[in-house]
């Protein structure tokens, strides 16, 4: 093993974590807000708004974000009524494309997360808080968000990983990312495992890093909780 | 005396399932009420359409003087106002079966959250008085815990708390010792009785026919979902009420 080829492509490969970043930072915050109004939407007894939440979260988990990301970035831009709106100078730009498939795919998964969530507070504790004269919003934010929360940030954790690893996607659309810059390596080194060893424990990282938050988060959202509930199985 | 809660005519249909047939009753301030009747009798359905946690198909409610408004919609029949409803639902403390305490707030946060956030009272001075109701209720250790940690007694003891803390005009008892173990039913008792001897007006549902007798200013007998039979316990219990009363009294000491 070459450790100085390692250090090298280490320091290449640096410059690309702030892109992967941000495009899952911000994928992220977009696509809660879109999942937290698909919920909603789906559980509001609104006959209309309920399909339109089940036919969103039908199409986007049932495609892959490749495609997706494909029909967007190459897609969009073949319509000339795209072309003259205002959204035309964001829409030919890759990153905001990338921006756009990543977040209306997790907000597809984030619905479901979040409507399980929604669904798993207990009916008693909606009809304590609306018998001290709670409603509306104050009963979301105070009571049922909070105990959703609890229940949805583990599956939650799991998408935000999912995130992080499918920004490399937006190599294929030229994004130098952490996978762009590492093929840009590849490419002029012809070293493809070593390359991709580096990128691999660069996004190993990161992902660690989020699942120590998760799980601190989880403590924090559940002090209640004991640290280990179940009992362990009965040995054999 | 004032009337504090008085239902006219109430009726409540699940589906093809008439539950409550036409309820009259007035609650007069001070006066605490025990609910009887089997179950399916539709005494629990009663005293949810008191604050509206259900709705009643027909009928009044009303409230401190203050009547329900109500609006058909769609052949449905709801609340006009919503924000009338939950006025109403602060001014009336419930406390039911299950506890229902919040659980991902202390015991302390679960007394105050209301009087805070429906109230808009000051905190400091909602803390205090909440302290104090703790106390009262004899768990003013447990103000830090979950409601997880706690036994069932204290749990819903805690939740009287809660109830208590947002000063209600009258308190509703859902069968608050049903769900308990045998031997917490009397610590959840003594602080209801407390109340009653305080002058508190109450509608118990219950099944404790001892404690209705011993604490009730009034008994009521719900049967297949109209009033069978009332008065005093001294009236219901030497031989009084009705043939149905006295048969399902005759049941419960069996």
């Amino acid at each position: 093993m070459d450790f100085a080829f390692l250090l090298e492509c280490f320091e290449r490969l640096l410059p690309g974590i702030p892109m992967t970043l941000k495009l899952a930072g911000f994928s992220l915050l977009i696509g809660l807000v879109l999942a937290v109004l698909l919920a909603m939407a789906r559980l509001s007894g609104i006959v209309v708004l309920e399909w339109f939440s089940r036919a969103y979260v039908f199409v986007f988990r049932g495609t892959p974000l490749l495609v997706q990301l494909f029909l967007i970035y190459y897609g969009l831009g073949q319509f000339p009524a795209i072309r003259q709106t205002f959204l035309w100078p964001f829409l030919r730009e890759p990153y905001w494309c990338t921006l756009l498939a990543l977040s209306l795919n997790t907000a597809a998964y984030g619905a479901e997360i979040v409507r399980g969530g929604l669904l798993s507070v207990a009916a008693g504790q909606v009809e304590a808080a609306r018998a001290c004269g709670m409603s509306g919003w104050l009963l979301y934010r105070r009571i049922v968000f909070p105990q959703a929360l609890r229940q949805a940030l583990p599956a939650y954790g799991s998408e935000i990983i999912l995130m992080v690893k499918a920004t490399s996607l937006a190599s294929v659309v030229t994004l130098l990312e952490l996978t762009g810059i590492a093929h840009k390596l590849i490419s002029e080194s012809f070293r493809a495992i070593e390359v991709f060893i580096v990128a691999g424990a660069i996004y190993l990282a990161i992902n660690f890093v989020i699942t120590r938050a998760v799980a601190w988060g989880e403590r924090r959202l559940s002090p209640d909780r004991p640290a280990d509930p179940l009992p362990s199985l009965p040995a054999a | 005396m004032k009337e504090a809660i008085r239902v006219k005519n109430l009726t409540k249909r699940f589906g093809a399932l008439d539950v409550l047939r036409g309820i009259d009753l007035a609650a007069h301030e001070g006066e605490a009420i025990a609910i009887l009747g089997s179950s399916g009798s539709g005494k629990s359905t009663m005293l949810r359409c008191i604050n509206l946690l259900e709705i009643p198909t027909g009928g009044d409610v009303i409230v401190a003087g203050e009547q329900i408004a109500f609006k058909e919609k769609g052949g449905a029949r709801l609340p006009a106002d919503r924000r009338q409803v939950d006025r109403i639902r602060s001014e009336l403390g419930m406390v039911f079966q299950s506890f229902n305490l919040w659980s991902h707030m202390t015991v302390l946060q679960n007394v105050m959250e209301a009087p805070v956030h429906v109230l808009k009272r000051p905190a400091a001075e909602v803390k205090e008085e909440a302290m104090g109701l703790l106390a009262k209720v004899g768990i003013a250790d447990k103000a830090g815990h979950y409601p997880s940690h706690l036994s069932g007694g204290q749990q819903q003891r805690a939740a009287i708390a809660r109830a208590l803390a947002m000063r209600p005009k009258a308190m509703l008892f859902d069968e608050p010792t049903s769900a308990l173990d045998p031997e917490l039913v009397g610590e959840v008792l003594r602080v209801i009785r407390g109340l009653a001897e305080e002058g508190r007006t109450m509608l118990i549902v219950t099944h404790e026919m001892n404690f209705a007798r011993d604490v009730a200013s009034r008994i009521v007998f719900l049967d297949k979902g109209v009033i069978d039979a009332q008065g005093t316990p001294a009236e219901m219990f030497n031989g009084g009420g009705s043939e149905r009363f006295r048969q399902f009294t005759a049941k419960q000491n069996a």
